[in-house]
């Protein structure tokens, strides 16, 4: 947060840049404030990032002056409350727990959608017969919408994390499957067919052509699943849950305790962007060998 | 005698998803009615059959259905207007593009779906906070498909169009509608289904009315029967909607 701080002195000192009180002649001062409020724009032409987060202040400035002023403090509470109160969040009895359940969710849901889309993806892709036969079911099955069958997934897996894994899988699996298969079809044939007229096993074929080429593909499925899972767990954490942040968010909503709730949101917020940066860093750093 | 050979295959490849699916249906009539599944984990396909014919027969579907279609058109409504103006209106400048579309783009990597409390604390447990959500989980990829059709319009389409004396009005309509459409669609596309999800889940989570609601209470009341019939009306009508909207967005892409 201290970067948006710090740039957003620097976007609010762009208007006062004009009128500097130690200049004393009115005509001097304009002359110099218009040479100053040029430098200032294209110093923010060339830096499109600084005006960003100037929006990004300014959002939080008119959400800060609405929630002290105007609105009931039972249902929104002022950013700069909810950053203050980060820590008293966390050490409310049972938060860090139930943050941990849910990581720990995500990160099983995780290794298990991976664990079978991969293998799957990798089977039905290099197989033209059963690409053609197989892959409409996986459509049909990814288009469907699964929160339809939440309320079985609580009935087969119970209210504990079971179920949320559960549900993150198949939330999960089927991006992976179909990332997956498009990376096979997307393999250059002639790779292939000069791998195996030099005389390769399929072991190597598989270890030294499909697997280097499908790295891509590989992190694009795995990113597309990370939020697969992200969404299926917090789907069913907000459903039902005893133990794990769902539970939470519904005692914040129904204590009407905004700044709790805000703060909450936030902390999940940005736990789901570091995991989704993770994958996109891990993704950049394996495509450069290309 | 290819093309013979690519009919069998085809054929082939129907016979198994075909025979998938029987297989999975005898396999759930086998496990109720001889494995000794419990009902109330996995009811009998026949019942199921049966309760599916009664919802459609009876029509008791509809008030919840009317829930569910009023808030989903609302929300997709709303997020398609907004979205296509902000981003049109972002796109025509390289600099405003650069300014916000990585914020869109940042915003739309969280999952928004995080917000549901929230909405349901600001707009009530009714259709208001539904439609809350569906437009601004659907805004995102809407309005970040608008930038990026209309912000990689190819110069030179625009620059002859105007050398030719186009007026703003003939520039948007012959020119840069014609070359964003594409892109456009598949962000509507994906707007559309994401619409759907949220709102049928922010239903299942937090509702008084709508289809999600519905199943809920059909599982909390042990109907598995019927709850497995709404269930696949659910599904049905969504598989529907998606081929439709296929279709419509493969007719925009050749006109367009």
């Amino acid at each position: 947060m201290t970067s948006i701080r710090s740039s957003g002195v620097a976007t609010t000192a762009r208007p006062r840049a004009g009128e500097d009180p130690v200049l004393s002649s009115p005509l001097d001062s304009r002359l110099r404030g218009n040479e100053r409020i040029k430098a200032a724009r294209t110093f923010l032409l060339r830096h499109p990032g600084i005006v960003r987060l100037g929006a990004v202040v300014v959002i939080l400035l008119v959400w800060e002056i609405a929630a002290r002023f105007f609105m009931d403090p039972m249902f929104i509470s002022p950013p700069s409350r909810v950053f203050a109160s980060l820590g008293r969040v966390l050490h409310t009895a049972g938060v860090p727990d139930a943050l941990q359940l849910t990581f720990f969710e995500l990160a099983v849901g995780f290794a298990i959608a991976v664990a079978i889309g991969l293998p799957l993806g990798l089977a039905i892709g290099l197989q033209p017969f059963a690409r053609r036969s197989l892959m409409p079911i996986v459509l049909l099955v990814y288009g469907m919408p699964k929160i339809t069958i939440l309320p079985l997934f609580i009935l087969f897996f119970g209210i504990g994390p079971e179920s949320k894994i559960a549900f993150g899988v198949a939330h999960g699996v089927f991006p992976i499957i179909i990332t997956i298969v498009a990376g096979v079809q997307n393999l250059k044939p002639i790779l292939l067919v000069s791998a195996r007229s030099m005389g390769a096993s399929r072991w190597q074929m598989l270890r030294w052509v499909i697997f280097p080429h499908m790295i891509p593909s590989f992190f694009a499925g795995m990113r597309l699943g990370m939020s697969g899972v992200l969404l299926g767990v917090l789907l069913a954490e907000l459903y039902v849950s005893t133990a794990g942040i769902g539970y939470f968010t519904t005692m914040f909503t129904e204590n009407f305790q905004p700044t709790k709730l805000f703060g909450l949101i936030a902390m999940l917020a940005a736990m789901a962007i570091a995991l989704n940066e993770m994958v996109r860093r891990a993704e950049h750093r394996f495509n450069r060998w290309r | 005698m290819a093309r013979r050979r690519e009919a069998m295959q085809r054929l082939a490849s129907r016979a198994v998803q075909i025979g998938f699916l029987l297989a999975l249906s005898a396999l759930w009539y086998a496990a109720t009615n001889f494995w000794g599944v419990n009902h109330l984990l996995l009811p009998n396909p026949a019942a199921v059959f049966h309760e599916l014919v009664e919802v459609l027969r009876t029509g008791q579907f509809l008030p919840d259905l009317r829930v569910t279609a009023t808030e989903f058109v609302a929300a997709l409504a709303l997020a398609t207007t907004s979205g296509m103006l902000v981003g049109f209106f972002v796109s025509r400048s390289r600099y405003w593009i650069a300014v916000f579309e990585p914020l869109f783009a940042g915003l739309y990597s969280i999952p928004i779906i995080l917000l549901l409390p929230l909405y349901v604390l600001f707009f009530g447990l009714g259709p208001a906070s539904k439609i809350a959500l569906g437009t601004t989980i659907s805004f995102f990829p809407i309005v970040l498909s608008t930038i990026a059709g209309f912000g990689n319009v190819e110069r030179t389409l625009v620059t002859a169009a105007r050398s030719m004396g186009a007026s703003d009005y003939q520039l948007f309509r012959y020119v840069l509608v014609p070359a964003a459409l594409p892109v456009i669609l598949t962000g509507l596309r994906m707007g559309f289904t994401v619409a759907l999800l949220s709102i049928l889940g922010s239903e299942t989570i937090a509702s008084l009315a709508g289809l999600g609601h519905h199943i809920v209470q059909l599982a909390e009341d042990m109907e598995m029967a019927r709850m497995f019939a709404y269930i696949a009306f659910v599904v049905a009508i969504t598989v529907l909607l998606n081929g439709l909207v296929s279709h419509l967005e493969a007719r925009g892409r050749r006109r367009g």
